[in-house]
This record gives C-alpha cells, structure tokens and sequence, in this order.
C-alpha cells in the first residue's frame, strides 16, 4: 500500500473543554505495526484525545501531522472511529446497518457478511438490531472497521460490555490489523496483549485553562 | 370447556381457523341477499332518486365505525383488568378495520351529501363527531405503531380507548352544542323512524351483512398478529442463542 | 450504490418502518385543519376564504414538529461523528437528509391537502393552487428548519426552540405560499408573480439551508 500512514504525530497538544484544561502540550507519536494504548485515570483525557484525532473537537494549540497517508484525504477521513456509541439504528437490519456504513464510509473493503463473520454475527444478519444484547451490539459496531479500508484505528475502551471469547476474537482482529501495517490508538485501562506495543499514560490535569 | 380456555391463543387458532370458511360463506350469502334488496327491492326515493341507495352501505360503515370502537373498548378493558391474553390483540387488530370503516363512512357520507347539499362536506354536527372518531383511531393506530414492545403498546393504547370511551359522549354534546350555536337544523337529516319498512330491511341485513364481515376481518387480522408476534419472539430467541 | 444514495435508502426505511412516524406529520396536519372550525364556526363561505391559509399554516406547524429527530438520532446513537469523519461533503449529507425528509413527510402532507381542503369547503382551482404551492412550498419550510433542527442538535428539550427559531424564518415563504394560493381565485392578482418568489425562496433555501446546517452540525461535536 503506497498510501499506507507510516507513523501519526502529535506535538504539543492542548485542549479545553467547558473552561478546562483536558490536555496540557501533549505530544505523541504512534507507528504503524505498533499499537498506541492511552491509558489513564478516569478524566485524563483518553477519549478526548481520541476525539481530538478523529477531527471531532479542536486544540487550542499543537498539530497533529500523519508521515505518509493519502494527500487527498484529511487525518480523520483516515480513521476509523470506534467510541462508547455503536452507532446503530435499532429499526434496521444488522446487514442493512453495517450495509449502510460500508457504502457511507469510504473505500470498502470486507463485504458484510465476511465482516459479520469476523466478528460472529454472520448467523444474525437479518435480524433487526433492536434485538441484539449490548456485546452484540458491540461487535455489529466493530464489523464498521472491517468494511471500510482506513489505515488508522482509533479505539475507546474496545473491549468494553464484550466476553472473554468476544474480546479476544477483537484483540485477534486488531492484531491483524497491525501485522497487515496499521496504525491503532488505543484508549483502555486493561492489558492488551500486542507484541508490539507503546504506551502514553495521560495524568489528571488540574491546570485552570487560561 | 370454560370461555376462559378460548383464551388460549394456541386454542383461539385452532377454532378461529375452524370457523373462518363458515363465517366467510355466511357473509356472502348474507351479501348476496342484501345486495339484491338493495338493487331489485328497495324503492328508489321520491325526492333522491337512486342516490339514496348509498344509504345502504353509509349507514352500515356508520354504525360499525361506533361498533369497532366498542369492540376495542371491551378488549381494552380485558387488557387492564383481567390481562386477558388476546384481548389486546383484538384491541390492536380492531384498530385498522375500525379506521377503515369510519372513513368509508366519511367518504359515502361525503358522495351522499354532494347531491344532498350541493358540497362535498358540511360541518354538521353528526359528520363532524364521525370525523373526531376517525382522528382518533389514527391517534390509537399512531400510538399502537410508535411502541415496539406489544405489551407496552397494549396498555398505552387500552387506557387511551377507555378515555376515548368517557369522552365521545362529551365530544358528541359538545359537538352538537357547536353545531346548534352556529346553524340552526335547516341542514337534511335522516328522519330514525320515519323509514318505510322497504327501506328498513334491505338496510337491517346489509348492516348483519357488514357486521360479519368486521368479524372476518377481526379474526383473520387476529390470527396474523398471534403469528406475528411469535416470530418475533422466535427471532429474540434466536438471537439471544446466536453464540 | 453511492454514499448519498445510499443514506438516503436509510433515511427512508427509518422513517417509514416502526417507530419512524413518516405520516405522523400528515396526522398533525389533518388535526390542525380539523380544529380551526370549531374556532372560527362552520360557515363554509368563510373557511372557503381562509382555507388556504389553514392548510398553509397547518403544513407549516406539521413540518417544523416533524424535524426535531432529523439530526438528533444520529448524535444519539454516535452516528453524527462518523458522519463528520467522512468523505461525503456534509452539506450534501444535510442536503440529502432533507430530501429524505420531505420525501417521506412532505410529500404525505401535499398529497393529503386536496382532502383536507375538501373540509375548507374549497373551489377546485383554490385546491390545484393551494396544493401546487404547498408542493413548492414545503421542500422550501425542510430546508429552513434543517438549520433549527442542526442548531438545537445537542438540546434535549430542542423541538419547541427548534420551532422558535425557525418560524420567523419561514415567514417569506408562507406570505407568497399564502398568496399565489389566493391569488388564483381572486381576480385581479396575478398567480404567476407570487408563485415564482415562492419557486426562487425554495432554490434558495435549498442552498441556504445545507450550508448553515453542516456549519452548525460542526460547531455541535465541540
């Protein structure tokens, strides 16, 4: 892959959120092949620097730069955005929500029933996702990853709601995602079992914004 | 056997499905009969000529419209106080022929009356209460069809109906009140006892003949939502056993 | 099938499957016409001549209520933020949430007016006028209230203001809405004047209101 993103670069980052100040000159670097896991305490900052990446909220100042990557495309068109919402409508299929986001969101690249497959759902198909339990639900949301090719993973406490077997089958997912040369931030407070691995432990900031 | 065992939606298919063709065959022939009076029996009005022949489906629709709706009260009342296990299918599936059946009423009410009065529609006072009715059987279908859980929707629906219930006399007063205060009765009526018995008994057996057919459609929208709602809970199930 | 295609495919299975309450508008707005005579009296001369405004004003107050959830589902369930991370320009995306939207309770709301203004006790040239306009008129109303709807996103109690801040907005549209529908049937006014404003207010909003939406749907993740 020519448009592969080689490496994702943070320098001095800050951040305010309702006159706070979430995150104060961060700097980071992730590579791709190696997982990035943001651990921190409660209010730290890991989602919203997760949020901050994906496009969704502004710094006050710093840059976020990619090395390589797709010139046409911006950073977040780049990323996949995996939050605490599933981003599911409960009216519709499981293969018509994850239909619909595989032809919303760029360059496909699993069909949905290879994704539904990935993740163990390919039996659910055509059941509507209001019935779904949350784990299900989890994994339908994570199934976006896969019929969308974008280099860089952003994910916020992936394994949240899901069971043993569930997340190791999404740590298996996210492993072949880095062997294949992606680039993958992680948010979470429990022990991912990556070979290669950096890690970014923000400290609860309590600096007034200015 | 007790009624209370007909209660048993695995029993009411059996025996619903037992009793359909005979109920259908007798609404035909009760159709056919009233049918015939109608065209080759009945006079054709002095004064309205063939038009009063409309008379003979808009009184049946009108008086079902009223009759659907107490069919889906007394099912509401099974819902919330004896949680009769059918009794809010029936209230679900009146609904829909309910609604059916008062707009036809409005619609031949309105074909009857542009000859009548020269225009599609009056707001007089017994069309007027005929469409509040109508709005609120949308109301209850909108209700019904907003709430996905059936049990949920059973009891929101069957407390609104019971309201409905308390309110149409009141609504009908009102209506009336309105209606007197604006245009004093210059507006045609249908004399109640005036009808010649010519009239009044093609009219008595289209009104069974509309009748049955309510209770085929009731049984036959019945039976649907029975099996509707087992797949559904077949497909919860089947997701719930997915791992 | 392309992204915008395909979203709006989805909007239109949301909004008419359970729970989507597509002809939840024109309900509103046979409510809404229903209750003016009880107002006003039944004298049928006078609805006559009021009737095009009622439908106006009833089309007006059903679109508005109806486009409360336009973006606010999918902030709810998290699909607002991929959304923005996307390729497909925001302004079509708004632009093509509209389309759907009218589509499924617009379009209700136009087709149900002939019937509703049967009620008016309405001359046939009035109703084609009344409907025509009403056609031309609501894509315009979606559009103005997509800003509203994008503006009070993150608001949970944002279906009232969504409704405050749009009706002044709206105002335009209705006074040459209103006024092609009556100049039909009266003599001297020419129908053609007011009903192309009426046409060039709806290309307008058309453009107007994609771009003032996506700007505000922007500032909303922040």
């Amino acid at each position: 892959m020519s448009t592969s993103v080689k490496r994702l670069i943070g320098r001095s980052l800050s951040l305010d959120r309702g006159g706070r100040r979430v995150l104060q000159d961060l700097s980071f670097e992730a590579v791709a092949g190696s997982a990035l896991v943001v651990t921190g305490s409660n209010g730290a900052g890991k989602s919203t620097l997760l949020r901050l990446i994906a496009g969704l909220l502004r710094a006050v100042s710093g840059e976020i730069t990619v090395d390589g990557g797709d010139p046409e495309l911006s950073i977040p068109q780049q990323c996949h955005y995996f939050g605490h919402m599933d981003a599911l409508k409960p009216q519709l299929s499981v293969e018509e929500n994850l239909g619909f986001w595989r032809a919303f969101a760029g360059t496909p690249d699993d069909t949905v029933i290879e994704a539904l497959d990935r993740v163990g759902l390919a039996r659910l198909a055509t059941l509507p996702a209001a019935y779904l339990s949350a784990g299900q639900r989890r994994r339908l949301a994570f199934a976006r990853l896969l019929v969308t090719k974008r280099p860089i993973w952003l994910l916020d406490e992936p394994t949240s709601a899901l069971d043993a077997a569930s997340e190791a089958r999404l740590l298996e997912i996210v492993g072949e995602h880095l062997a294949a040369g992606g680039l993958v931030v992680a948010a979470t407070h429990l022990a991912l079992p990556f070979e290669r691995m950096d890690s970014l432990r923000l400290g609860p900031s309590v600096v007034e914004a200015a | 056997m007790r009624l209370i065992d007909y209660a048993n939606p695995t029993r009411f298919l059996g025996l619903s499905a037992a009793l359909l063709p005979w109920l259908a065959a007798v609404t035909a022939i009760t159709f056919a009969v009233g049918l015939y009076m109608v065209f080759f029996v009945a006079p054709a009005d002095y004064q309205q000529g063939e038009t009063v022949k409309i008379m003979y489906i808009h009184v049946p629709f009108a008086w079902l419209s009223m009759f659907c709706y107490m069919t889906m009260a007394a099912s509401a009342f099974g819902t919330l106080v004896w949680r009769h296990p059918l009794a809010d299918v029936s209230a679900k599936c009146a609904a829909p022929i309910g609604a059916a059946f008062t707009f036809l009423a409005l619609a031949t009410g309105s074909l009857w009356g542009k000859p009548m009065w020269g225009t599609w529609w009056v707001w007089d006072a017994r069309l007027t209460s005929v469409l509040v009715l109508f709005i609120m059987y949308l109301g209850l279908i909108a209700l019904q069809e907003t709430i996905e859980d059936p049990a949920r929707a059973a009891k929101a629906s069957a407390i609104l109906t019971l309201v409905g219930v308390v309110n149409i006399p009141i609504i009908k007063f009102s209506v009336d009140w309105w209606n007197t205060l604006h245009q004093p009765s210059s507006v045609f009526r249908m004399g109640g006892s005036t009808i010649a018995t010519s009239m009044l008994v093609p009219l008595l057996v289209m009104a069974v003949a509309f009748t049955l057919l309510f209770l085929v459609f009731h049984l036959m929208a019945m039976r649907n939502e029975i099996l509707r709602r087992r797949i559904r809970a077949m497909r919860m199930i089947e997701a719930a056993g997915a791992e | 099938m392309s992204a915008l295609s395909s979203l709006f495919v989805r909007e239109m299975k949301l909004a008419t499957r359970v729970g989507g309450g597509a002809l939840m508008g024109a309900l509103f707005f046979l409510i809404v016409v229903t209750v003016v005579p009880f107002g006003v009296g039944p004298d049928l001369n006078l609805l006559a001549r009021i009737g095009p405004a009622i439908l106006w004003i009833g089309a007006l107050l059903a679109t508005l209520l109806s486009l409360d959830r336009l973006f606010q589902a999918d902030r709810d369930d998290g699909g607002l933020d991929l959304i923005l991370m996307g390729e497909t320009p925001l302004e079509l995306v708004v632009l093509v949430k509209c389309l759907a939207h009218w589509t499924a309770t617009g379009l209700p709301l136009v087709i149900a007016s002939p019937v509703l203004a049967i009620f008016m006790n309405m001359e046939p040239v009035a109703i084609g006028a009344t409907t025509l306009t009403l056609a031309v008129g609501t894509p315009a109303l979606t559009f103005v209230g997509a800003i509203g709807a994008a503006l009070t996103v993150s608001l949970r109690r944002g279906g009232l203001l969504l409704a405050i801040l749009v009706l002044p907005l709206t105002v335009p549209v209705m006074i040459f809405g209103v006024s092609a529908a009556t100049a039909a049937v009266q003599e001297p006014v020419p129908f053609a004047t007011p009903f192309s404003i009426l046409a060039a207010l709806g290309l307008f909003s058309m453009v107007l209101g994609p771009i003032a939406g996506a700007a505000a749907l922007r500032f909303a993740g922040d």
